[in-house]
């Protein structure tokens, strides 16, 4: 078991954890993601390695409940524990002095961008950091990413704090200014990590994204979570989860990400009507 | 001799075809004592038995069968044991045709003696009973890692246990037993004869650490050099699963066997909702391959609801690669075949499902290096069949993420580690066995692996 050392409740619906993981922590890297499985019947489901602390053997997870096992996740607290948690799994992020990168995090998105933030700042690149979330109840971490980059930009959809639009619109606004921009890092959904890579292509900007396909082991043994990039199968989990965003075949993810769609509703349906697995 | 040879196999009673095409228990239900002496005494306990030779592990088949016809079931299931540390496993999955009984001599005239059925007799005999005591020598001090808890590991880790070694398995999954647990279906294997036999490896003292992802939580370099292991035996098996090429295979609704079995069999998607995994199974699906993988692939998605199933393969009836009993099984539960068929591209709907498959005809030639008569397409066959899910079981490449990350393992052409016969891998203090060596192949085959490294382990630590 894999006990639950901290909770914080970040915005509405997305919680951080720590868990205790000691095997994990010592080797996680920026850009990896665990596997959880919350109890005996559970679903195996990804979650990126948002921070770690190595001498307490502490792995941070940021989650949003969108479905049946978030929201059962959600349910936890401290004391608690899930039963299975491994990791590190996935390629880190790949981590040099480019120059000047911007780091987009959008929604959940947040939390994965910022170790990898981190870790570019470390690498002696001048960082400057977006983030935005649909209202202002919904950003988390604006300080610990502030203190990571040289600048921070942040947007709110609604326009309920600092600004109006998403993140694709502060993007412009940077490349915009003229500056050489070496390399672009997006993590968010789907439609946003597309939007961003459009954005940077004209300009042939190097653009990341960080793909989050449906997955089952997180070895390579299922395909589950195949991917086009440049016209090349290729498994998320083992190849991944960074590829180069003006490669990715994104339709082909969005359509795959919808497969239990059904499934999924009814799965969510049966946990509101009961009381989780009473 | 008054005794009456029959010439056929006692028949084992099995769930009737109909009933058991909808339900997840297992098929063969196994012979009763009565049967079981009835069809040991069709034994003819022949001096230079070839039987034995058959059998990658040699166990010693007359000795065993002599035991059962004397009632004896204890002494025939240590006898069993000797050789064989999981044979309510392999009394149901090996390929008997292929081994044991394709060299019984009664083969020649009628039906070869059913080893298999006796093995499995004998092996539930013993677990309805509850397990005797297995004697484990005094400790030696030596720790062994043991990476995958597959057949190879699973045999490896309990033989050094018993020569009195410490020995540690680490499994990726959460579950131990390989694809023992994730790939063989309940109906064939029930899992809690898997999970038997590993409870007694616990017995044994071996300590299984799931969650355990070797090449990234721990690299074998680390458990060498910094956890303080002797040795290591790599079995992580062929789980990386090939896919065709063909346009499509993308498309949603196209599964790789792995993930159709895995959702079914480890997360038990057949209890959706009650269990969180989901699996989507449509009323049309093709199964491409004709092995052990394909037959359980098909015959689970008929289980799962599928109206109409397929098995698209290549060559004809006579080279389908699965074992006899299961080709057999498929079709009375209304399996259909497609032979001498082969998918040339997956034809999806505006909203990126599958919805039909367009194959070409083909016809047998000139036998390749396999000895087997090659496919040759016939052109201008093209045909299109409809289907709404395509499960591709063409077989499996060894799993890269040991090799990639061990400092001097060297792989051969298709990713497997090179192992000589006992296991040797090219690194010191680092063996190998199973499927990460030979490709995939079969459960006997990655045990006697294991065993072999064992004793080469066991030489090795004693003389360190
Ligand atoms: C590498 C990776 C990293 C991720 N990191 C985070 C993170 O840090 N924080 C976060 O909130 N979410 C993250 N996700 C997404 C997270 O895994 C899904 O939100 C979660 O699985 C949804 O499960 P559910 O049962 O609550 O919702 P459901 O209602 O079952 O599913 C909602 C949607 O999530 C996706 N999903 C469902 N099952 C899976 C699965 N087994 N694996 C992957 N996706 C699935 C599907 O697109 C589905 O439509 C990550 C996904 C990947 C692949
Ligand atoms: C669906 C199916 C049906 C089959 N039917 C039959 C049959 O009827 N008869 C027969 O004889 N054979 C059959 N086979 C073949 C047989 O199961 C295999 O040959 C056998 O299981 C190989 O054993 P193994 O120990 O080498 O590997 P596996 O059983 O594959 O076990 C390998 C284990 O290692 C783990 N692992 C992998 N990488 C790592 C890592 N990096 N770190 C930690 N753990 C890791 C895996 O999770 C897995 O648990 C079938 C195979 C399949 C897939
Ligand atoms: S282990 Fe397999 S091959 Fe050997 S005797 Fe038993 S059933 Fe036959
Ligand atoms: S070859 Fe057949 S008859 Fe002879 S000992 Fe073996 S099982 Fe018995
Ligand atoms: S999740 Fe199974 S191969 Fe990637
Ligand atoms: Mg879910």
């Amino acid at each position: 078991m894999y006990k639950i050392l901290k909770r914080e409740d970040l915005a509405p619906s997305i919680k951080l954890f720590d868990i205790e993981a000691p095997m994990v922590a010592r080797k996680a890297q920026a850009g990896q993601f665990i596997i959880l499985k919350i109890d005996e019947k559970g679903e195996r489901i990804p979650l990126t390695i948002a921070d770690f602390d190595r001498e307490k053997g502490l792995v941070t997870i940021i989650f949003q409940e969108v479905g049946k096992t978030t929201k059962q996740l959600g349910l936890l607290g401290e004391g608690d524990a899930v039963s299975d948690f491994v990791g590190p799994l996935g390629i880190p992020s790949h981590i040099e002095k480019y120059g000047r990168v911007v780091c987009i995090g959008g929604g959940v998105g947040i939390a994965p961008i910022y170790p990898i933030t981190r870790a570019l700042k470390e690498a002696g690149n001048e960082v400057i950091g977006i983030i935005g979330a649909r209202s202002k109840d919904y950003l988390f971490w604006e300080e610990k990413m502030r203190a990571v980059t040289d600048e921070l930009l942040v947007t709110t959809d609604d326009g309920s704090y600092v600004r109006k639009g998403f993140v694709t619109d502060v993007l412009k606004e940077v490349i915009d200014r003229g500056k050489t921009i070496n390399l672009v890092v997006a993590i968010g959904p789907l439609p946003m990590m597309k939007a961003v890579a459009e954005v940077t292509r004209p300009y042939q900007i190097k653009t990341i994204v960080s793909l989050n396909s449906i997955m089952v082991d997180g070895t390579g043994m299922c395909g589950a979570c195949r991917v086009s990039v440049g016209g090349q199968t290729k498994f998320v989990c083992v190849d991944g989860p960074d590829f180069d965003g003006h490669l990715v075949d994104f339709d082909e993810q969005m359509r795959r990400a919808k497969i239990y769609q059904d499934e999924e509703k009814r799965a969510l349906l049966k946990f509101e009507e009961g009381c989780g697995r009473c | 001799m008054a005794f009456d040879r029959p010439t056929k196999k006692y028949p084992m009673p099995e769930q009737d075809p109909v009933a058991r095409a909808k339900n997840f228990d297992e098929v063969a239900l196994g012979y009763d004592l009565e049967t079981a002496i009835k069809e040991a005494q069709r034994c003819l306990d022949c001096k230079k038995p070839a039987c034995k030779e058959g059998c990658p592990v040699e166990v010693d088949i007359p000795d065993f069968i002599r035991f059962i016809k004397a009632g004896d079931i204890d002494s025939a299931i240590n006898k069993i044991k000797g050789k064989n540390a999981l044979p309510a496993v392999c009394g149901r999955v090996c390929p008997q045709e292929n081994q044991c009984e394709g060299r019984c001599v009664l083969g020649k005239k009628g039906e070869p003696v059913g080893i298999g059925r006796l093995e499995r007799f004998a092996a539930d005999y013993e677990l309805a009973k509850g397990t005797q005591e297995v004697q484990v020598a005094p400790p030696t001090g030596k720790k062994v890692a043991v990476v995958g808890s597959g057949p190879a590991g699973l045999t490896c880790a309990a033989d050094l246990a018993r020569l009195g070694h410490k020995v540690t398995i680490f499994e990726a999954l959460h579950v131990a037993g390989g694809v023992l647990m994730y790939g063989i279906p309940e109906f064939r294997l029930p899992k809690r004869i898997v999970q038997r036999e590993i409870e007694n490896l616990t017995k044994l003292g071996v300590e299984i650490k799931t969650n355990a992802v070797i090449g990234k939580s721990l690299t074998v370099d680390e458990l060498l050099e910094e956890e303080g292991y002797d040795a290591v035996f790599v079995g992580t098996g062929a789980g990386l699963p090939n896919f065709m090429g063909i346009p499509g295979e993308n498309l949603n609704g196209v599964y790789s066997a792995n993930e159709f079995l895995t959702r079914t069999n480890l997360m038990k998607a057949y209890l959706f909702p009650e269990y969180d995994t989901p699996i989507k199974v449509g009323e049309k699906v093709a199964v491409l391959g004709a092995g052990n993988v394909a037959m359980d692939a098909a015959r689970t998605a008929l289980r799962l609801g599928a109206k109409e199933v397929y098995i698209v393969y290549r060559r004809s009836r006579n080279e389908m690669p699965a074992r006899l009993e299961e080709i057999h099984h498929a079709e009375e539960e209304g399996v259909k075949f497609m032979l001498l068929t082969n998918p040339t591209r997956i034809i999806g709907d505006d909203k990126g499902w599958v919805k039909a498959m367009e194959c070409l005809k083909y016809e047998l030639g000139e036998p390749d290096e396999s000895g087997r008569r090659s496919p040759v397409p016939i052109p201008g066959s093209e045909f299109t069949i409809e289907v709404d899910t395509v499960v591709v079981a063409i077989g499996q490449s060894p799993n890269p993420l040991v090799p990639r990350t061990t400092r001097g393992l060297e792989v051969g052409r298709k990713g497997n580690i090179i192992a000589d016969e006992n296991g040797q891998t090219t690194r010191e203090g680092v063996w190998a066995g199973g499927d990460i060596v030979t490709g995939a192949a079969t459960v006997i085959k990655a045990m006697g692996a294991g065993k072999k490294a064992a004793k080469a382990i066991h030489e090795y630590l004693m003389a360190k």
